[in-house]
């Protein structure tokens, strides 16, 4: 078949990546299916989360195979449920109703800069505009109680689930190619995605096989100092042998951004455990069944988008 | 001239239906699924067939929006929110929607003469084997705030011992639309389902075991504070 009479805009590197993913995805599923062999009631919450992977890397691959356009409106959504599933979650206050409003308003808003390329606002809208907007919308209402916790918590709310998240659109915008030696937007964004994504998987697996010593107990007691040093050095393996084909990165910038998702990844995680144990719930929805919400799947990306980013944008564009 | 009238009518009643159905199919499914979005327990629970009652807590004009959206089109035409007569066929165009876009089943709060049955238009949507949406507390009052539940539900039980009712718990949707506010602003809404209540000859007990059914429903999940 000819790549090329199909029109995407993505290079072929990510399609071969995307392959890669499926073919895990096929060992991962036989895996599971004959752990489960014989009884049907066991493994159930680990069948669910690897059919969701099927989903979830089906429902990626459609966001960003077509269009440019389409990649960037699937993170706003993406942006707009983290949001929603944040709001949700913690305490609010009935007199910032409309506050939350605006609070939303302002992932469209983010997501067009990212479309317009348009890279100083990209930058300061949320941590400088939306700041001061937001405030001066709550301080005109008038309702003093807990005014700090709310301010707070909302910008809280929309540096991570909308500024963050938007960094993985902005790499889709870089200048496709030039000047740093064929990196291509879609590329970096699948790798970053992949390997954070990885990384999860990589902890999970190191901390349920060889886990011992507890690492960060008071936050989330089944992480481990195996699952998170296993997971980070794999993720830094997987990262040096993935990063000549989606990325120009040199070789020992390719490590560094391994141990960078790897670590970053593991403080992702842990902020948002620390979020929902400081409110009392395990998990923050039920959208992806085997997994918890949305949040409970983004939480790295929330590190280790804008670290991937600015590393990137700092040394290569 | 007969013949003329007899096919605008049925263009009208079409019209209705069609009406109906693009605004639970879309409309309300758009709002609910996509700007809201619903944790859902026990959704195993909910009615197949009616008649039956869904006896929930009332908090926003949503509340039923969200119920209604968890049953099937199919039954679209079977299910119909109780509501307010006084508040919801206040004026022509507001009548005209409710009872046939939203298809309220409108209900008198108070008694216009003595020997008025207030529950007659529920027993008959019951003989006709719909499935009720209904609210004990009578209205929506404070959001996210429970009022006492009235014994209405246990007076339709009583007439009706045989048609299941269904507690159904929610949260959020005073949040997302209280009264008195016309903006929607999005968050995730609770709806879990309890287990069938069936009368059994005395009312306060069952206004009892209502209440206890939608404290258990309540404990299911830890909300933060809003207010």
């Amino acid at each position: 078949m000819n790549l090329a009479s199909l029109h995407l805009w993505i290079p072929p590197s990510v399609l071969w990546t995307f392959g890669a993913i499926v073919a895990l995805l096929v060992v991962a599923t036989i895996v599971v299916a004959l752990m489960r062999r014989g009884d049907a009631g066991s493994h159930v919450e680990l069948a669910a989360r690897v059919n969701s992977w099927w989903v979830l890397v089906g429902v990626f691959a459609v966001a960003l195979l077509f269009r440019r356009g389409i990649a960037i409106g699937f993170f706003a959504v993406l942006s707009f449920l983290a949001l929603k599933e944040y709001l949700s979650l913690i305490p609010t206050r009935r007199a910032d109703r409309r506050v939350l409003f605006w609070a939303y308003l302002c992932v469209p808003i983010q997501y067009w800069w990212v479309w317009q390329q348009w890279y100083h606002m990209f930058l300061i809208f949320i941590p400088v505009w939306a700041f001061l907007f937001i405030a001066m919308r709550m301080v005109l209402r008038g309702e003093t109680k807990d005014f700090l916790r709310a301010a707070g918590t909302i910008h809280w709310g929309l540096m991570t689930m909308v500024f963050g998240l938007s960094h993985l659109a902005y790499l889709l915008v870089l200048p496709d190619g030039a000047p740093a030696r064929g990196a291509h937007g879609a590329a970096l964004l699948l790798f970053v995605v992949l390997l954070t994504e990885l990384n999860d998987v990589l902890q999970y697996i190191w901390g349920r096989t060889l886990g011992r010593r507890k690492v960060m107990e008071s936050v989330s007691p089944k992480k481990t100092v195996e699952g998170l040093v296993g997971g980070a050095l794999t993720t830094t393996l997987v990262a040096f042998l993935l990063a000549p084909v989606l990325t120009p990165l040199t070789r020992p910038d390719s490590i560094a951004i391994g141990l960078m998702i790897g670590f970053g990844g593991f403080l992702g995680d842990v902020t948002i455990s620390a979020v929902k144990r400081d409110i009392g719930v395990k998990d923050t929805g039920t959208m992806i069944p085997g997994h918890g919400g949305i949040l409970d799947r983004i939480d790295s990306l929330l590190f280790t988008a804008p670290l991937f980013f600015h590393f990137m944008a700092f040394f290569y564009f | 001239m007969t013949f003329a009238l007899h096919g605008v009518r049925r263009v009208i009643v079409t019209m209705g239906y069609l009406l109906r159905l693009f605004f639970y199919g879309v409309l309300v499914r758009l709002v609910v699924l996509f700007v809201l979005g619903l944790n859902v327990r026990h959704r195993e629970r909910l009615p197949v067939r009616g008649p039956a009652i869904l006896a929930a807590n009332h908090n926003s004009h949503l509340d039923a929006m969200a119920m209604i959206s968890l049953l099937p089109l199919r039954l679209l035409p079977k299910v119909r929110p109780v509501a307010a007569a006084d508040y919801f066929l206040r004026n022509k165009l507001l009548a005209w929607f409710a009872l046939n876009v939203v298809g309220i089943v409108p209900l008198n709060r108070q008694r216009t003469h003595e020997k008025e049955d207030l529950l007659a238009p529920i027993a008959a949507a019951l003989e006709r084997g719909e499935i009720l949406v209904f609210f004990p507390e009578g209205s929506r009052g404070e959001p996210e705030q429970l009022a006492e539940f009235k014994t209405g539900l246990a007076r339709i039980a009583e007439r009706r011992p045989d048609v299941p009712v269904i507690p159904v718990y929610t949260y959020g949707l005073g949040k997302a639309l209280p009264k008195g506010e016309w903006m929607i602003v999005p968050f995730f809404v609770d709806i879990f389902v309890g287990e069938p209540l069936h009368f059994d000859g005395d009312r306060f007990a069952y206004m009892d075991r209502y209440r206890h059914a939608m404290a258990e429903l309540a404990l299911e999940e830890k909300h933060a504070d809003w207010t």
